[in-house]
């Protein structure tokens, strides 16, 4: 019992710490992905090509004046940031890092917490998420906050029904819920076996599941709830210091985990390509699969940068228009039809 | 409808690849990729500055002759050159024994540009009969206070033991036509 609790404190600490590393260093990515598309270099002062310019962000909201409006609701306005910050780590408990690791005859999981309602918990605590921004927004006591707030709660809620829709057609074909069994199934890919990752039979399940997760972490096109150009800074207007960090940060974080849930549903998690073919121990195979996940997780995690600096963003009434009369009924449609293939076809 | 160029716009419904979006999105996916490996036009500035044409009009100067003396001989003709107005001087009366400061009987006592006026248009360099004001390839560096923006003697005067070379700017049409003393402008 003592060995399994030090092990999970362990596993937790690390993949903490390694989703705040990867958090802070998205900021440095963001702003040099932004500069290389732009034709510029980008921050290059802190340090060799600028690699210690997340600390100095950071260091700066730590030590900037932290200002409370008189007329906010000051409870609420530290809740706020709190809870965006914490539905944005939870969401990263399911993912699945690797198979099994053996050591001394002990098989130990690279994975937090097995659910077997995995994709479910996760959806449950993104849907929290949008309280944060919310109640940030709201007790800011500002028409702005307010704005950005409204927007983001109608844009989560509507792209939440196309994305829960996506992936139930996802579980029609797996028949599971749980993120570490769907991994499992997409075992070795090309190769001796030949399965195929999930994006080969959910290629339009994949589409709407990708652009649900832009517009759930508030993402360009679709970042509308802190659109500067029309709503000063958005829901987060009134915040300052590591308040205001608190919620960029949380953005990164969902990126990332977004970005893992992605991998794992339609990439293949953890396993790659001639995983069975080159003769390795299981527990070397467990390794490579944790780097190949992380690959991936980067990978979209670039991604989602790319679009940002390619594409305007949507209007309001665009955005409504493409997440209630295209994407759920294109969902809809791809439940039919995974329905029909996998009654055809039989158990794939 | 004179020129035209005059466009009726159109409100024309979108076709099917147009209205889903995604080959627009890939088109825009594939330049901003592109742009990434593209060669940077960032210069680092303090470390490196970018460099400036060799026609470049910027600060003046007021040129001495070889002796030392300032060859400006106050005939206001750079102030009359002069399209924004930037220029104004007071020209006064050599006194015996001010004729290795001055090189004519007149000079200007008083000689102000105006920086935030002047438009570096090099104008009144072309005015100047006597060779004394030039566009130099420095930049007028920034100020807070309006007033001094407006340049007076003390910066615009070369020194005499830190002469500014103006032969940069000069094309070889000019450096071969200022050779020919008999031509009134160079007497």
């Amino acid at each position: 019992m003592i060995a399994f609790l030090t092990y999970k404190i362990i596993l937790v600490l690390v993949i903490f710490t390694i989703t705040l590393a990867v958090a802070a260093y998205s900021t440095y990515a963001e702003r040099k992905v932004a500069a290389f598309m732009q034709d510029r270099i980008g921050p290059d002062r802190a340090g060799p090509f600028g690699i210690f310019q997340p600390l100095a962000d950071g260091l700066k909201f730590i030590y900037k004046e932290e200002i409370i409006p008189n007329v906010s609701n000051k409870l609420l306005f530290i809740v706020g940031p709190c809870v965006a910050m914490l539905t944005a780590l939870m969401a990263g408990v399911l993912i699945p890092w690797g198979d099994t690791v053996t050591i001394g005859g002990i098989a130990y999981s690279l994975q937090i917490a097995d659910l077997n309602v995995g994709i479910l918990y996760v959806f449950g605590v993104v849907s929290i998420g949008v309280y944060g921004i919310m109640i940030g927004g709201w007790s800011s006591n500002n028409k702005f906050s307010l704005l950005g707030a409204i927007r983001a709660s109608a844009q989560m809620i509507s792209y939440e029904i196309a994305m829960g829709l996506a992936i139930i057609a996802l579980i029609l074909m797996t028949g599971t819920l749980s993120l570490k069994e769907i991994s499992l199934q997409q075992a070795g890919g090309v190769g001796s076996h030949w399965t195929m990752w999930n994006v080969v039979y959910q290629p339009l399940g994949f589409l709407i599941f990708i652009v649900c997760a832009f517009a759930e972490c508030n993402r360009t096109p679709f970042d509308l709830p802190e659109c500067e150009t029309e709503l000063v800074g958005g829901y987060h207007t009134e915040y300052s210091s590591m308040k205001l960090g608190f919620y960029l940060f949380a953005e990164y974080i969902n990126m990332f985990v977004s970005s893992a849930v992605i991998s794992t549903l339609y990439f293949g998690g953890f396993n790659f390509p001639f995983m069975n073919d080159l003769g390795l121990t299981q527990n070397w195979i467990t390794i490579l699969g944790a780097i190949a996940l992380f690959a991936k997780v980067l990978f979209f995690v670039f991604f989602f940068m790319w679009i940002r600096w390619t594409i305007p963003r949507f209007r309001y009434d665009q955005l409504m228009n493409l997440g209630w009369k295209g994407l759920i009924p294109l969902a809809i449609l791809n439940i039919g039809l995974t329905g029909f293939f996998t009654l055809w076809l039989g158990h794939k | 409808m004179l020129t035209n160029r005059s466009k009726v716009v159109v409100k024309k419904e979108m076709n099917f690849w147009e209205r889903i979006y995604l080959p627009a999105i890939f088109g825009g996916v594939a330049v901003t990729i592109k742009h990434m490996f593209r060669r940077k036009t960032t210069v680092r500035f303090p470390e490196a500055k970018r460099e400036i044409s060799s026609v470049w009009r910027g600060q003046h100067v007021l040129k001495r002759d070889e002796k030392g003396a300032e060859r400006c001989t106050a005939c206001g003709l750079c102030a009359v050159a002069c399209p924004a107005e930037a220029i104004t001087m007071t020209a006064a009366e050599r006194k015996k024994g001010e004729e290795g400061l001055y090189r004519e009987e007149k000079y200007a006592s008083v000689y102000e540009i105006n920086m935030l006026r002047c438009i570096f248009c090099g104008l009144c360099e072309e005015a100047c009969p006597k060779e004394a004001i030039f566009l130099t390839d420095r930049i007028v560096p920034t100020d807070f206070q309006r007033n001094d923006f407006v340049y007076g003697k003390d910066k615009l005067v070369e020194k005499v033991n830190e002469r500014i070379d103006v032969s940069v700017r000069q094309t070889p049409a000019v450096t071969e036509f200022k050779k020919h003393k008999s031509l009134s402008h160079n007497r």
